[in-house]
């Protein structure tokens, strides 16, 4: 067991840790808003710390660079495509949960 | 070097079953939509890892197309449902 | 070709497709073919100008002031909103596990941006922050709309304005 192969190791399992945790805010959460809040913000660090550590098993190449392509455009593209989805449900009038109500 | 890799596409496959009761029971359209776009994330990080399992560097390109073209579907869905027609 | 400058627009975009081209896929293609340099990017040049006649209106030459000077001031904010993500994450947690309390609202308040980049980079840094996503934006008077999950996230933004002067600061408090 090199040492690249136990730091990335690590990183992989930080970044399942973190998908487990956005998909139990999922289910758990008592509105929609707030769900978004959860899936929005766990799935993008989940996913760059798994692209991550395949980034560092693999060395210095031309794979690294389209890894990094591919979680770079993740990183700009996520926040926007949630923000889009929380203009449609707003503008369309879905209600917003206060603290005492019934879960929706 | 294979079992990590193993560990971890088992474990993202297993999250997208559980997510998937979302899509199913979600009260109204918003909650299905959101579970859809949710599965489309996983499923690029579940392309590489396939990937990385069967030792054949063509499935990061997959996964690059994947993204833009879910990216775009996202978009279209929510502007369709603000405003009743596409443009 | 209605703008000023196009000439100059579409051979910039040519240069900046094409070597991405050449940095994504000339390497399978030279394992095949060793020093046959046409058949290496005939296709790459091909798709630069298909892509570039098309989309080509992004590098106007009239909207870059100061360019080097805002991209020098724009790698240690990409560097603080790196470490934005993770408090984001750590923060998630603690809510999901029931550590801290669920309790949304919604604020509103104004700004002094008014360019396009930087509304759009301000925008997608409330998403990133712990606690709040952008819901809506108004152009002409910079008001921002914006969903917070609890007390504590939503008092950062109005009371403690640090986010408002960090990129006041990099696009020079347009």
């Amino acid at each position: 067991m090199l040492a690249i192969d136990v730091i990335s190791t690590m990183f992989l399992a930080a970044g399942a840790f973190f998908m487990i945790i956005g998909t139990a805010g999922l289910l758990r959460f008592p509105d929609f808003y707030t769900r978004l809040h959860a899936t929005g913000k766990c799935d993008t660090l989940g996913q760059i710390l798994i692209i991550v550590g395949c980034m560092t098993y693999e060395g210095l190449s031309f794979i690294t660079i389209k890894l990094f392509f591919v979680s770079a455009f993740y990183l700009l593209v996520g926040p926007t495509g949630t923000h889009a989805l929380m203009k449609a449900a707003y503008a369309s009038g879905l209600p917003v949960w206060r603290k005492g109500d019934k879960r929706m | 070097m294979i079992v990590p890799f193993l560990v971890v596409g088992i474990i993202i496959a297993t999250t997208i079953l559980v997510c998937s009761y979302r899509a199913i029971y979600g009260p109204g359209t918003f909650n299905r939509i959101v579970a859809a776009n949710v599965i489309g994330t996983k499923a690029i990080v579940l392309l590489i890892v396939v990937g990385y399992i069967i030792e054949r560097p063509e499935f990061i390109d997959i996964a690059l197309m994947y993204a833009v073209i879910a990216f775009i579907g996202t978009i279209i869905i929510a502007k369709y449902v603000e405003r009743g027609e596409l443009c | 070709m209605k703008k000023e400058g196009w000439s100059f627009s579409i051979a910039l975009t040519f240069c900046v497709m094409f070597a991405f081209w050449m940095l994504l896929s000339a390497w399978t293609v030279y394992l095949l073919e060793p020093y046959d340099l046409f058949k290496v990017s005939s296709r790459g040049i091909l798709a630069a100008l298909i892509v570039s006649f098309l989309t080509y209106e992004i590098f106007v030459p009239s909207r870059g002031e100061n360019v080097l000077l805002k991209i020098r001031r724009l790698i240690p904010y990409i560097g603080w909103e790196l470490w934005q993500i993770y408090l984001a994450t750590i923060d998630v947690t603690k809510r999901v596990l029931g550590i801290l309390p669920v309790d949304p609202r919604i604020i509103e308040f104004d700004t002094t941006l008014r360019s396009d980049f930087a509304l759009v980079t301000f925008a997608n840094s409330i998403t990133l922050t712990p606690g709040t996503i952008t819901i809506d934006i108004e152009p002409e008077k910079g008001r921002y709309i914006v969903h917070a999950i609890a007390k504590e996230p939503a008092e950062s933004l109005t009371v403690d304005q640090t986010m408002q002067k960090k990129v006041g600061h990099v696009f020079m408090e347009e």
